[in-house]
């Protein structure tokens, strides 16, 4: 019987109908395609009274290096038209303590582990990528897109060749699947889909957050403290559902997309444009319960359409 | 498990106390105790009912009834979101979580000393309703558009200074404590950096206690974006630097911890 065949795949509605939920990401079964966006969750403790974490499809964590990182100055957050701006500066607290008690944490619950990796050279991200190796960790991503670091992130990010060659490296040194953080602050997305493809990775992810600038006008000076952040929430959707829509025609490894996901809506558009999985991110602050309201508005959508599995929208808009 | 919530809120009062600066009650629902979890020195997040405006408003705590499971904010109109929520009433309905962060840790048998500034008073209302003794409370305004100083009397022995001089003694808080000759053995403050600066020189003069409660752009509110941190003197055990979280692991910080 399918039923018994497949426990934890399958989701239950009020209505008493069953649906598949759960993919395959990159050889990692995911009991739903929803996790969250790094930065926005922490490891999953701050959010554990508000959020039943076991109902996550994986919990994706703060970008974390190989030695503790101090961050940027405040103000390093402000709101802005339907976004915020941040320059957190990945502050972290380094792999040893992220090992020692973040994923054993995370381990407690009935959830994937995608362990974001931030690092200014590619040795860095080498180090981390073998720290975890034998951990519980189940999925890396790369994170070579933060706009708020100077050295590293983002230049990473912006050079097809060298994101080629970052990704290499790290694929020599990592156990689990890589997956590679792409920066939308490119002129050509399918390029570094493809170059990422070409080093390796098992996946990719996208977007990270889009380079903004606020001012204050009463202080005459920038809101925040680094002048320049990233922006997300709803305000870069609609780019990023595009720059999802191009990297996943340009690949063939699977695509985790992002950007601006407030709602099952919105993470359907990201999954019928061709991700495999969504995650949530700034939402995350404006309700803490987001993400278990889009898994449940996913299963609503199917339900409703007579869709039994997930996979058949996954990319079904060509 | 999930034992906290956002949840919607009643406002069972609003009022407007001095240009700019209003008084609000917000009644919980059955299933989210926010008042009887209330301690003073908290926050809650309260959010706006416009989509383009995301992040919460991260507002303290004015009073707490927990019996009535109210709880009361007085809050400064500091841009669309703060205004939004002045335009409420009775019978209109927020969103909010909370309580959130520590709060001010209550030491018995002592001089206690309240230093509310500007939009920093409210918290010292409820502070000064919790502590019993001997209390003090030192209140700065700008200028005589006063609020709250009323309310302190009960619970308080109050002085009033304002920046023009226009009530009580012309200066800030500091000013005032020295020209009444007041001997706290213990401060507990909230309010802008400046006077926060000036009460953590203070204490380390005196060599007494100082709580102060601090404010800073905040995204998420629960410790998890770290966009809201503060430079510590120690490492922090939980981000392993020298930066605290001010909505977790704060607002209120024993001022030697900080440094500003």
């Amino acid at each position: 019987m399918v039923l018994f065949l497949m426990p934890g795949k399958l989701y239950f509605s009020q209505n008493g109908g069953i649906m598949n939920l759960s993919v395959n990401f990159a050889g990692i079964e995911m009991k739903n395609p929803v996790t969250t966006a790094s930065g926005t969750f922490g490891s999953g403790a701050e959010y554990k009274d508000y959020v039943d974490l076991n109902k996550l499809g994986a919990v994706t964590t703060k970008g974390v290096s190989s030695v503790p990182w101090q961050g940027n100055p405040v103000p390093r957050i402000c709101e802005t038209y339907g976004g915020m701006l941040n320059a957190i500066g990945l502050q972290n607290p380094g792999i040893d303590l992220f090992i020692e008690r973040d994923l054993p944490f995370l381990k407690q619950y009935d959830t994937r582990i995608i362990v974001n990796v931030c690092g200014r050279t590619v040795e860095e991200y080498e180090e981390v990528a073998e720290r975890l190796a034998n951990t519980d960790a189940d999925m890396l991503e790369i994170n070579i897109s933060c706009p708020n670091v100077e050295a590293g992130g983002i230049a990473f990010g912006q050079d097809p060749e060298l994101a080629r060659q970052v990704t290499d490296r790290i694929k020599q040194h990592a156990k689990q699947p890589v997956i590679m953080k792409l920066s939308p602050n490119v002129t050509n997305i399918a390029e570094m889909a493809k170059a990422v493809e070409a080093g390796g990775a098992d996946a990719i992810s996208l977007i990270n957050t889009i380079t903004g600038m606020k001012i204050d006008i009463n202080k005459r000076t920038f809101a925040l403290a680094n002048k320049t952040g990233g922006l997300s929430g709803p305000a870069i959707k609609p780019v990023a559902v595009r720059m999802v829509y191009e990297a996943a025609h340009a690949v063939n490894i699977p695509v985790l997309g992002m950007g601006g996901i407030r709602d099952a809506e919105d993470a359907l558009e990201f999954i019928m444009a061709g991700a495999t999985m969504v995650a949530v991110g700034t939402a995350n602050f404006n309700n803490p319960v987001a993400t278990e309201e889009i898994i449940e508005g996913i299963a609503g959508f199917m339900e409703k359409n007579g869709v039994k599995n997930i996979n058949e929208l996954t990319g079904c808009v060509d | 498990m999930t034992d906290r919530k956002k949840c919607t809120a009643q406002i069972t009062s609003q009022v407007k106390l001095a240009e700019g600066i209003y008084s609000m009650w917000l009644k919980f629902p059955d299933d989210m105790d926010a008042a009887g979890m209330a301690v003073p020195g908290q926050f809650i997040s309260m959010y706006s009912a416009d989509g383009s405006r995301l992040l919460p408003r991260p507002i303290s705590i004015c009073e707490i009834n927990a019996g009535g499971r109210i709880l009361r904010v007085v809050y400064r109109i500091a841009g669309k979101g703060t205004e939004e929520f002045s335009h409420l009433s009775a019978g209109n309905t927020i969103n909010v979580t909370g309580p959130l962060g520590n709060g001010f840790t209550l030491k018995e048998g002592k001089k206690v000393l309240l230093a509310g500034g500007g939009i920093g008073i409210p918290p010292m209302l409820g502070l000064a309703q919790a502590l019993k003794g001997d209390v003090m409370a030192v209140l700065g305004y700008r200028d005589q558009n006063l609020f709250l100083e009323d309310e302190f009397a009960p619970y308080a022995k109050t002085y009033v200074a304002t920046e023009d001089g226009s009530t009580g003694v012309k200066g800030n808080i500091i000013d005032a404590i020295n020209y009444y000759g007041l001997e706290p053995d213990i401060i507990y403050a909230c309010g802008p950096l400046p006077m926060l600066r000036a009460v953590k020189a203070l204490a380390e003069e005196r060599g007494i206690e100082a709580q102060v409660s601090l404010e800073e752009k905040m995204a998420c509110g629960i410790g998890a974006c770290l966009g809201c941190v503060c430079n510590s003197k120690e490492k922090d055990s939980h981000s392993n630097v020298n930066n605290k979280r001010i909505c977790k692991d704060g607002p209120v910080f024993d001022a030697r911890e900080i440094i500003f």
